[in-house]
């Protein structure tokens, strides 16, 4: 009987492999390709934000009622979610602090949570899903239905009337979103700590307040201002570069809310290690 | 009821005077990608007439007019636009020169978030910016009338139908009294009616504005309406310019399957 050759058969297989591998790394290359693209159009149109919201003519109606739209709209949505947060939070946390015999400690815990993570972090999140999502779909209908475009012929600059009013008004709105919020989120957690006992609103106040020092609340304020400027800044992006298609509109909306939230949390973890270095 | 003239284009004495070209355009070349748009077109837009481009969808008839205002940028080949070299113009400029050029855009592109008292205050805020508020008013009720729709002032877009939208935006466009207006598809996605009012209504503000035009379609109706000069685009290139008359007469098969 003949014997066979392997050789050509490990050539064919050698060869198909080499194939392969080199139309994975390419398929690889092309993404690696469109993400840095990606990031280097983002910072392309972040600089561009910087330059309109120094020169001439700022369009200060427009961003009065981006304020509004921003700011006022998302109250009730804010108060309700930071209230709720603070009663199941002093909740779950209150059987924990009896165990230690630590109950009175109770309000100072939750002021201190609240105000330097869960208020910030829980606000921006919904802020990024709300507003990031509507400024996503508004811009990206805009651009859909060439109202960008009419925009530029009537001599208007777009991304100065659209896309800075936006996220000037994110970036300022957020942190009294976010004070708002910190405050229901203490009287919630005031309620939760009145379902199973009766403390009086002024003393439970008094000691929330009392264990606050100004590196609990500084640096939590100030990163709120960075939250506010990457919903706004992705917002507006997306939406701002959509397609030409209905389908782009929903894309733009989608991926604002998913990139935004990740931005937030991105900052949030940069933000924390920057102070716990301060501290 | 609005109060509008359909004469026909030989009734209007536009292009009497020496022929003053308002757009010249010189062997334009624009591509997406690999795809090439635009190959070589040349025209020139003559003061006062009505010039109707034709041609199939995705010829890049649209892309034409959105390079002569710069909203697109083009590769090759030179636009002058009342003696101004749009490629080598910067924003300040191009802006300036915006303000001479009014736009119809296809999908009439009315700010969703605005009344239609606001879409018209939009650019005659920015562009007329000397203009005081009783003036304003005075203007966007005269264009609101020439359009016939005085009643819609404080409608929002979504109330309106596809042909008052059509008429708002052609509002909006003629409110800054510019030289010249690009009509994007002013028919398309209207019914026939409503297509020979926006045609009438096309000619109307050509002789009361004095308006220069260029007008793309592939409505013959709205073509025959408007035009007083035709030229039609194929594979990016011009493939026929002309009158009214040498089109019908055209033996040619593209050209008869578009006059039918």
């Amino acid at each position: 009987m003949k014997k066979l050759n392997p050789v050509p058969k490990i050539k064919n297989f050698a060869t198909e492999q080499s194939i392969r591998l080199s139309e994975k790394t390419m398929v690889e290359t092309e993404n690696v390709n469109t993400f840095l693209l990606g990031i280097g159009e983002l910072s392309l149109f972040i600089r561009q934000i910087f330059k309109e919201t120094f020169s001439r003519r700022f369009e200060f109606k427009e961003f009065l009622r981006q304020c509004y739209e921003i700011g006022n709209k998302s109250l009730p949505l804010i108060a309700v979610t930071g209230a709720i947060m603070g009663i199941v939070f002093t909740i779950q946390s209150r059987p924990s602090l009896a165990k230690f015999g630590a109950e009175s400690m109770l309000p100072s815990m939750v002021a201190i949570s609240i105000i330097r993570e869960i208020g910030p972090i829980i606000t921006a999140l919904i802020c990024a899903g709300k507003v990031g999502s509507g400024m996503g779909a508004e811009l990206g209908s805009m651009k859909v239905t060439e109202q960008i475009d009419a925009m530029e012929v009537s001599a208007t600059n777009p991304m100065k009337y659209l896309v800075v009013t936006r996220v000037i008004a994110a970036t300022l709105m957020l942190p009294i979103l976010v004070l708002f919020s910190d405050a229901f989120g203490i009287f919630g957690s005031w309620i939760g700590a009145n379902m199973k006992g009766d403390v009086h609103i002024v003393l439970y106040f008094f000691q929330a307040f009392g264990a606050i020092e100004f590196m609990d609340f500084f640096p939590a304020l100030i990163k709120t201002f960075f939250f506010g400027a990457v919903i706004g800044v992705v917002g507006c992006y997306k939406g701002y570069t959509a397609g030409r298609g209905t389908e782009s509109v929903g894309i733009a909306a989608n991926s604002a809310v998913v990139i935004s939230s990740l931005m937030v949390i991105i900052v949030d973890m940069i933000a924390v290690q920057i102070t716990d270095m301060l501290q | 009821m609005m109060n509008l003239q359909t004469d026909s284009r030989e009734n209007v004495s536009v292009v009497k005077t020496p022929l003053e070209p308002m757009i010249e355009i010189n062997n334009l070349r624009k591509s997406f990608g690999a795809q090439e748009v635009l190959k070589s077109v040349s025209l020139k837009l003559y003061n006062g007439e009505n010039l109707v481009v034709l041609g199939k969808s995705g010829s890049g008839k649209s892309v034409l007019i959105k390079c002569i205002v710069g909203l697109l940028n083009f590769d090759g080949g030179t636009i002058n636009v009342l003696g101004n070299e749009v490629g080598s113009l910067n924003i300040k400029q191009l802006d300036e020169l915006r303000m001479k050029v009014g736009f119809l855009f296809q999908s009439s592109a009315l700010y969703d978030s605005m009344t239609v008292k606001q879409n018209l205050e939009f650019p005659l805020k920015r562009i007329r910016r000397e203009m005081k508020e009783k003036e304003i008013n005075e203007k966007i009720q005269e264009v609101l009338e020439n359009v016939g729709l005085a009643s819609a002032l404080n409608k929002m877009p979504s109330q309106l139908s596809g042909g008052m939208r059509k008429r708002i935006s052609l509002a909006r466009t003629i409110i800054v009294d510019p030289l010249i207006v690009l009509y994007d598809e002013p028919t398309t996605g209207l019914d026939p009616v409503t297509s020979d009012e926006i045609s009438a209504l096309i000619n109307e503000v050509q002789k009361k504005y004095k308006t220069s035009s260029i007008i793309i379609t592939h409505d013959i109706e709205c073509a025959r309406a408007t035009a007083n000069r035709l030229l039609m685009l194929k594979d990016g290139e011009v493939y026929l310019e002309g009158k009214i008359e040498e089109f019908n007469k055209s033996t040619d098969p593209l050209i008869k399957s578009f006059f039918k």
